[in-house]
């Protein structure tokens, strides 16, 4: 891989996955296992970097989608799919269940939910308010009756999603970030991607680049989509109010999404939204005025609205095709295999989804699963799962074990070293901090950053004022103290 | 482990003080501090004006810690390093992680918490636009350029007129970068007027009172924001928006007292201050468990901390060694009328000698008159040409006139 990145080449490979997201590391996960050489490529600094980083984690239970989609078929079957790998992967995940809380005069929207929830053969029961309000006590006044589902949750989206990079990245993928797609076309039955990081050739490519998926089939020649963005905006708060949370509390759908809804974070924070306002496709500004939304809707559910306790703002931006999601070889083009328009129950189904693209590709390509392949990576362990003689057993192994970067998290320096040493290595400060949450405190980094920034420098070799915060020219450290460069100003 | 009867947690100025105080006191002191010195904010504090009320002269952040650790040097408090407390039980258990000592559960006679604060930050104030590099704390700010030797801007704007941002507006001045304005939300300063005259006015640095940030634009590098005056709701004029082209924000927008670890220990807090009710000793709710510095409340000097944690050492290593004090007078409340924001102790006990009552008021006034009271009876009374929330007001009161709860209040 390293070689990769440092000049032009031409690398042939079986498959070439577009895209880093969720779909686009399940889908590579899952080829990973087979006899083949695949590849993702990624335009972002690390996985996981665009509506997989910022949408509401929620494992969805699948009684919302219209029978029949391919929205019903692998949001239900990514379901069993996802709580899997969260056991595999060790990926922050919990089976919380979920209520659609109706108030008045909502009563026939929860039957026509439970209707679809029996025809996608989804466990979902119509709870009257006395009993909903034993599974969530907080409950607003005016919510008259609730539709459960107990095999709903939620995971850590962009944990799922780099877990899924990390093992494939073990079991033999490739994969290589700031990597855009320039360029792809098909000559003498190959296809050839240009990039900035040289040419790739393929036999076969799957296209899951998000947003950019329209885009992508474009440019070699395959179907274009009407392509609309939605923004989702939202709110985090203190672990504190994690106890406040039992389940997620949805309102009652409507055609602009699934509503503003209130929810505990696999990491023990609590979300509220998110908004659904049309946007242009990379604006993940938080508004005022999608704020004072989420503000006005979550107390029409949720009985302990707690603003107060907001440590951070967010916004993702989904991508919506028609009703449904599309997974399905191009007609147009042979050897292409297009996802598009995986918006909501997008982060349920992609596990669904690799499973049937694998289905797909092997229609294009006969290639055997390898004699053996990693199924459960080496845990990773985190400080807040430790016992106390499993933490001092660490301990006496490497100090580092005992001495916390992230006070807010609490997390080791232990922690920071092996995300930044992990198969696919946390390069930015965000980085870091998707990986194992230090900076995603009530100081929001405050406190650990320099030190975070200080860990990357000496791991990886890369001098502080090259260490960024992110993607593109995001770097922290602008010019060391006293030198002359203010001229530019 | 050896047992101590004093374990301070935080070896900021609040914890070295108190730990000195302790060891004075004859108490065998152990001093936690998570970072990998002693000093704790006043090491990135390389500004002077430290140390004018405590010594009687002029300091750098980094000199007034240093004076401290030299004093703590000769004795024999023993001082862990990147040890952090993770959690205070209800019996004053304190479970520590350290490299040296890994995880244990220490127990000593009495406990000082001396944790700090910590700084607002854009989350917290749920700030709109976008999220790029180019948002800070100033007090990160200030450690990446006082510590680390980096700039984190080069056109600066600053939200919030804490001191810390002041002292930043003229240190990222000084270092070559410009700093557009200060923004503040309030129609006055949140830090002391010596640091508008000193970092702002002497540097001609504009600050727009009864203002705020609307949004913020540029990924992945910040590239502006909009700002615009609040009405009398500190709602933002949206009409009246403008534009400031910059890389940098920084925000000081309010300081936190850090008592996280304390969730499992049954003090009790308070709601204004963050911090825990104490009473004159600076024992909180649980016996033998005391607070000081700005992880009680948030202080304006550097001075006020060290004076407020010898108390707290001192009357911690009484506990210890001596048990509780013989409490004969009674226990009285301190309240807070009109014009004052919170005050503290919260809790005074009856007896003899003076007590010291340190209180912030709720916004800036002008000729008014300070006003403690004690069953109708007024204990003290006295004229202010100006008090403001920015600067920490003291008064004295004979804890032998008490008779009841007080109340400090203003007359305006």
């Amino acid at each position: 891989m390293r070689f990769l990145t440092r000049k032009r080449c031409v690398v042939t490979k079986d498959v070439i996955v577009i895209g880093g997201g969720i779909v686009g590391c399940a889908v590579l996960d899952r080829l990973a296992r087979r006899a083949a050489s695949v590849c993702l490529l990624e335009s972002g600094d690390d996985v996981a970097v665009g509506a997989t980083r910022a949408n509401s984690g929620i494992v969805h239970a699948g009684y919302d989608c219209e029978p029949g989609t391919l929205k019903a078929r692998f949001n239900v079957r990514g379901n069993a799919l996802v709580w899997q790998l969260a056991d595999e992967l060790n990926v922050p995940a919990l089976k919380c269940g979920s209520l659609v809380a109706a108030r008045e005069g909502g009563e026939e929207g929860l039957a026509e939910l439970k209707r679809k929830a029996d025809l996608n053969g989804v466990r979902a029961e119509v709870l009257s308010r006395e009993r909903a309000l034993r599974i969530e006590p907080m409950l607003a006044e005016g919510v008259v009756a609730a539709l459960y589902a107990p095999d709903a949750g939620v995971i850590s989206p962009y944990q799922l999603a780099i877990a899924l990079a990390d093992r494939a990245v073990l079991n033999g993928a490739e994969i290589l970030t700031e990597c855009a797609v320039l360029s792809l076309k098909k000559e003498d039955g190959v296809f050839v991607v240009g990039t900035a990081k040289g040419e790739f050739r393929a036999k076969t490519v799957v296209n899951c680049a998000g947003a950019e998926a329209s885009a992508v089939n474009a440019m070699a020649g395959a179907e274009t989509y009407r392509t609309e963005f939605r923004k989702g905006e939202y709110y985090v708060l203190d672990h504190t109010e994690r106890e406040n949370v039992s389940t997620v509390i949805f309102p009652l759908p409507t055609a602009a999404g699934k509503g503003i809804l209130v929810a505990p974070t696999a990491d023990g924070n609590v979300i509220y939204g998110p908004t659904s306002t049309p946007a242009e496709k990379d604006d993940t500004s938080v508004t005022a005025e999608g704020l004072e939304e989420i503000r006005r809707n979550v107390p029409l559910t949720y009985a302990r609205p707690s603003f107060g306790k907001c440590i951070r703002v967010y916004c993702g931006v989904r991508t919506v095709v028609g009703h449904d999601f599309i997974v399905a070889p191009s007609e147009k083009v042979k050897g292409l295999i297009i996802t598009a328009g995986i918006c909501s129950p997008g982060l349920t189904s992609a596990p669904a989804i690799a499973e049937y693209v694998e289905e797909l590709v092997l229609k294009e390509l006969p290639l055997p699963l390898k004699e053996s392949y990693i199924v459960r990576p080496p845990v990773r362990p985190r400080l807040a799962d430790l016992d106390e003689e499993g933490l001092n057993a660490l301990i006496a192994k490497d100090a580092r074990w005992g001495k916390i970067v992230c006070r807010c998290e609490k997390v080791t320096e232990a922690e920071i070293v092996a995300a930044v040493r992990s198969p696919l290595p946390a390069r930015t400060v965000d980085a870091v901090k998707r990986r194992v949450r230090a900076g995603m405190g009530r100081c929001q980094g405050g406190f650990c950053s320099t030190r975070v920034m200080e860990i990357i420098s000496e791991e990886l070799g890369i001098p502080i004022r090259e260490i960024r915060k992110g993607a593109g020219h995001s770097e922290i450290a602008l010019l060391a103290v006293k030198e002359d460069g203010y001229d530019e100003v | 482990m050896t047992k101590y009867d004093v374990l301070v947690i935080g070896g900021g100025p609040a914890g070295m003080a108190a730990a000195l105080a302790a060891h004075e006191k004859g108490a065998k002191v152990l001093l936690l501090e998570r970072d990998v010195r002693l000093g704790g904010i006043l090491n990135q504090c390389i500004h002077a004006g430290f140390g004018l009320h405590y010594f009687g002269e002029e300091l750098t952040g980094p000199e007034y810690a240093d004076r401290f650790e030299k004093k703590l040097a000769k004795t024999d408090v023993k001082v862990i390093l990147n040890a952090m407390a993770l959690a205070v039980g209800a019996d004053g258990d304190v479970t520590v992680l350290s490299p040296e000592e890994g995880l244990v559960h220490l127990k000593a006679g009495a406990v000082v918490l001396a944790m700090g604060c910590r700084e607002r930050t854009a989350g917290a104030i749920a700030l709109a636009g976008t999220r790029p590099a180019g948002i800070y704390t100033a007090g990160m700010a200030q450690k990446m350029c006082n510590i680390e030797g980096y700039l984190v801007g080069r056109r600066i704007v600053i939200l919030g007129s804490g001191d810390i941002g002041l002292i930043m507006a003229r240190r990222m001045t000084l270092e070559g970068a410009h700093v557009e304005r200060v923004i503040e939300l309030m129609p006055y300063s949140g830090g002391l007027k010596r640091n508008i005259v000193q970092c702002l006015e002497d540097f001609g640095i504009p600050i727009d009172y009864s203002h705020t940030v609307t949004r913020v634009v540029g990924k992945p590098r910040m590239e502006g924001l909009y700002y615009a005056p609040v009405d009398e709701h500190r709602k933002p004029v949206l009409s009246e928006e403008k534009f400031i082209p910059c890389d940098c924000l920084l925000l000081s927008v309010g300081l936190i007292p850090e008592n996280d670890i304390l969730n499992g220990s049954g003090v009790e807090m308070s709601r204004v201050t963050s911090g825990a009710e104490v009473d004159e000793n600076r024992m909180t709710s649980v016996p033998g468990i005391f607070s000081c510095g700005n992880v009680l409340h948030v202080h304006d000097l550097v001075d006020n901390v060290s004076h407020e944690a010898e108390i707290a050492g001192a009357a911690a290593a009484s506990y210890a060694l001596k048990g509780a004090p013989e409490t004969d007078g009674g226990v009285f409340g301190v309240n807070v009328g009109k014009g004052v924001r919170y005050a503290l102790p919260q809790r005074v006990h009856g007896g003899g000698g003076n007590v010291e009552i340190f209180f912030r008021t709720d916004n800036v006034y002008k000729n008014c008159k300070v006003v403690a009271e004690c069953g109708g009876r007024v204990l003290y009374s006295k004229k202010r040409m100006i008090v403001a929330p920015g600067e920490m007001e003291k008064i004295a009161l004979d804890r032998s006139a008490l008779d009841g709860d007080v109340t400090v209040r203003l007359e305006i």
